[in-house]
């Protein structure tokens, strides 16, 4: 049967199909939707991890236990699981272990555009590159058996447009697959120097055969058909290539590393002019360059950013397509995205600015507040970084400046990575104010539950982490919790703990107005008596715009929340009588 | 076939656009969608991308070959005129909502939007989805709204179309967009598109 699946669902689908009983993931675009899939199968052990370290370390440990397992994130997720991946490459695995990894090349929900082959080749574990969602499928069964046989996790990277796109998939039976034996075995997977220095041979010499194998493996596909342009490509960037060029030659890498270094010299011998077509870095490139092999690659084909057929066009064929031309677009303003109406994140960011605060921030929904009108977040640069740079800026100009920071941080973040900062800050004896913004969601990346929330991935009751008694147990004396509606109280403690001389911290606690069981969502409110002077329009709420010397609210978009009524000095804004 | 679909995050997009990857897919094509999740839906600018065909690769519109852009919003629906094919379509939604710039007061929304628009080489149709949407019982519709406006335009049988809806929203909810796909197809039909470009 066929169907039309998501990418990231098809991936889902082949942990299915291929035996996979175990699934653990730290949500972030563009990978989420693959353990959200794969939640629906009820044999597969899925969980929410407190971050990508984590689910990888539970991955590693299903696999040694005998489970095929699937391990889910996206590219700077593996900047947290890297330790976890470095050290199981030269051990290796039992049951196969498969990482999951989505790149997001042109930033679409990212900080950078870091290219997670990289990490194939700093870990000297093979990468394979779905191009569509079918492929998605069958290579997480091909990633699952080149796991087993050659020792070795494996990494499928995946991008915004693979995992993002939906394209035709022939759903097949599940594949029996036995749970394997626990391997009990220290010599393998205790990585004391005198049994990792061993490892690190066999790690050397499984490169080697993972090499062999690219020479014969069907994931390395040749096509020949005209031989004045040959192509070598990989993922996302075949489909592009082959709707511009569809009468060239192409070498088709779906295992992308280790390269196959016979059937590239073949391919290369066999036609005029060869290009490498890769998004992202010249990996391939260069190491086909480094053989005194000669390809045309990064000279035409840009670095920065997604590839499309037009950039291949204009690249190869200098070429472009004669479509409408119009100067309309240069005009249009752009449309961010920003905080939705009645959002609880917008009040704190309101005080924050009012107070004239450094706010040392991080990233989720809240980090929206760092544009115009709120324009309230001076820092936000890594999950879990404002508790530890706000303790830098003490640290840096001392406590009179620590007086007028506020690190603030999204409830998700800190059981995700802001926990041991806190605990810096009171081993190190800093005075930092820390917010923890607990809205009972990650919501960022589509709602989702975390420790903190009560709830698994299944939706049954678990043990939500107390941040109070969190707080209380690193040695945090100051604690204070504020419903994140209430701005006058949360303004006076706000101004209360920054000037105090040791550390707090403070939780402002309300759910995300668009989970299911959120509270909020009253009569939209409706402004009359307005004098123009603006107030409101500083909380960048989309529901009040400003036109003809009047603000005005839109029922559409109002749910009620009354943030507003709390800055208008003249009482303008009030529930429709 | 390439259609675009050029809305705000929050409007509902990506469902309309699986409905038509679904219909497509009931009519035996091959056929790709590209989707946006994330950061974008927050209220910012989404563009999806639909194609089917005999074979299609890749999952985006090239610039210059899109048959139909179906917009959700005027503003968002200019911004992609450059992804339409001379001749090619523009549906839109008479609706606007100001980005956060224009509220701001830091940009403006270009008041001859509309002129300018009409004043290109392809065919336009505006609709007042949000009206209808609310008529067919709730304003969430316009997406289905929409995609009846669009489904007026082709020659592919309403049938198909209503097992693709059906298909894509829960039971429950199936009724009141069957209602809005009827309206947005029967209402397009009586809108006329301005005619004055059609040799092209
Ligand atoms: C290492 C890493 N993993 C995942 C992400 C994706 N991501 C960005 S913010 C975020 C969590 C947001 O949740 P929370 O802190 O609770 O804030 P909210 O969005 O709910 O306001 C996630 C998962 C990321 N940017 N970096
Ligand atoms: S999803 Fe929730 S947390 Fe995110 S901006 Fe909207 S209301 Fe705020
Ligand atoms: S208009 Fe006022 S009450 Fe309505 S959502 Fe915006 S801030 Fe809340």
């Amino acid at each position: 049967m066929k169907n039309i699946l998501l990418g990231n669902e098809a991936v889902a689908r082949g942990a299915f199909e291929y035996g996979v009983t175990v699934a653990s993931a730290y949500p972030g675009t563009p990978s989420t939707e693959i353990t959200e899939n794969i939640k629906k199968y009820e044999n597969i052990n899925t969980e929410w991890s407190p971050n990508e370290k984590v689910a990888l370390e539970v991955g590693i440990g299903a696999s040694i236990a005998g489970a095929r397992t699937i391990v889910s994130m996206k590219h700077v997720g593996l900047n947290v699981a890297a330790d976890a991946l470095m050290s199981i490459s030269y051990p290796g695995v039992n049951a196969g272990l498969l990482l999951a990894v989505a790149d997001d090349p042109s930033q679409h929900s990212s900080q950078n555009e870091q290219d997670t082959r990289y990490y194939g080749m700093a870990a000297k574990v093979p990468v394979l590159e779905p191009s569509d969602s079918q492929e998605c499928k069958d290579f997480v069964g091909h990633g699952l058996k080149i796991s087993e046989t050659f020792d070795t996790p494996v990494i499928l990277r995946l991008n915004t447009r693979i995992s993002h796109s939906q394209s035709m998939v022939e759903l097949q039976e599940k594949v029996p697959y036995q749970l394997k034996e626990y391997d009990k075995n220290p010599n393998k997977y205790i990585v004391a120097p005198a049994v990792a220095k061993k490892r690190r041979v066999i790690a050397e010499e499984r490169l080697r055969k993972l090499e062999e194998f690219a020479e014969t493996t069907e994931l390395n596909t040749v096509e020949y058909k005209n031989r004045d342009i040959g192509i070598i490509t990989s993922g996302i960037a075949y489909q592009y290539s082959k709707e511009v060029l569809p009468d060239a030659s192409y070498l088709k890498l779906g295992l992308s590393y280790p390269l196959p270094r016979k059937k590239i010299t073949e391919f290369i011998k066999n036609c005029k002019i060869v290009y490498v077509i890769e998004e992202l870095e010249p990996i391939m490139e260069e190491k086909i360059k480094s053989w005194g092999l000669s390809v045309i690659g990064k000279e035409v084909i840009p670095i920065i950013g997604e590839l499309n057929q037009e950039i291949v066009r204009a690249s190869v064929l200098r070429k472009t397509i004669d479509g409408v031309k119009s100067e309309l677009s240069k005009e249009i303003p752009v449309r961010p995205p920003v905080l939705c109406p009645g959002c609880h994140h917008r009040g704190v960011f309101y005080v924050l600015k009012k107070l004239k605060l450094h706010v040392s921030g991080d990233i989720g929904c809240y980090t929206l507040a760092a544009f115009a009108p709120l324009s309230a977040m001076d820092t936000s640069i890594c999950m879990g970084a404002s508790i530890g740079m706000a303790f830098g800026f003490e640290k840096a100009r001392g406590k009179e400046f620590s007086k007028k920071t506020v690190a603030v941080i999204g409830d998700s973040t800190f059981i995700h990575s802001g926990i041991t900062a806190l605990i810096d800050v009171v081993y190190n004896q800093g005075n930092t104010t820390v917010i923890i913004l607990d809205n009972s969601t990650t919501a960022m990346t589509g709602h989702q539950d975390h420790p903190g929330t009560g709830c698994t991935i299944r939706g049954e009751k678990s043990h939500a982490v107390d941040f109070v008694a969190l707080a209380k147990a690193i040695g945090i004396k100051r604690i204070q919790t504020v419903d994140a509606h209430d701005i006058t109280e949360l303004e006076r403690i706000v101004l209360e703990e920054t000037q105090a001389e040791e550390p707090s911290v403070i939780i402002t606690k309300r759910p995300c107005v668009l989970l299911k069981n959120a509270s909020l969502i009253h009569e939209p409110l409706s402004i009359t008596g307005c004098k123009g002077c603006k107030a409101c329009m500083k909380i960048g709420c989309p529901a009040i715009s400003f036109s003809s010397g009047k603000a005005e609210i839109k029922k559409d978009l109002c749910v009620g929340c009354e943030l507003c009524t709390r800055i208008c000095e003249f009482d303008a804004i009030k529930k429709e009588a | 076939m390439n259609i675009l679909l050029a809305a705000v995050g929050g409007q509902g997009a990506v469902l309309a656009s699986r409905i038509l990857g679904k219909m497509a897919q009931n009519s035996g094509l091959d056929v790709k969608v590209s989707e946006v999740h994330g950061m974008s839906q927050r209220g910012g600018s989404v563009v999806t991308y639909v194609r089917f065909g005999e074979k299609i690769h890749s999952p985006i519109i090239e610039k210059g070959t899109a048959d139909i852009i179906l917009a959700f919003e005027m503003l968002e629906g200019a911004r992609y005129v450059e992804w339409l094919k001379p001749g090619g379509t523009l549906i839109t939604s008479s609706q606007r909502i100001d980005p956060m710039p224009v509220i701001t007061g830091t940009a403006e929304y270009p008041e001859d939007l509309e002129e300018r628009i009409q004043a290109l080489p392809i065919h336009y149709k505006v609709i007042d989805a949000l009206t209808y949407a609310r008529e067919a019982g709730n304003p969430k519709t316009i997406n289905v709204v929409l995609i009846g406006a669009l489904a007026s335009t082709t020659d592919i049988e309403e049938e198909k179309w209503h097992t693709a809806i059906k298909e894509s929203v829960p039971d429950k909810l199936a009724d009141i967009n069957l209602k809005a796909f009827k309206i947005g197809f029967e209402m397009s039909q009586l809108t006329k598109s301005n005619g004055e470009n059609d040799e092209i």
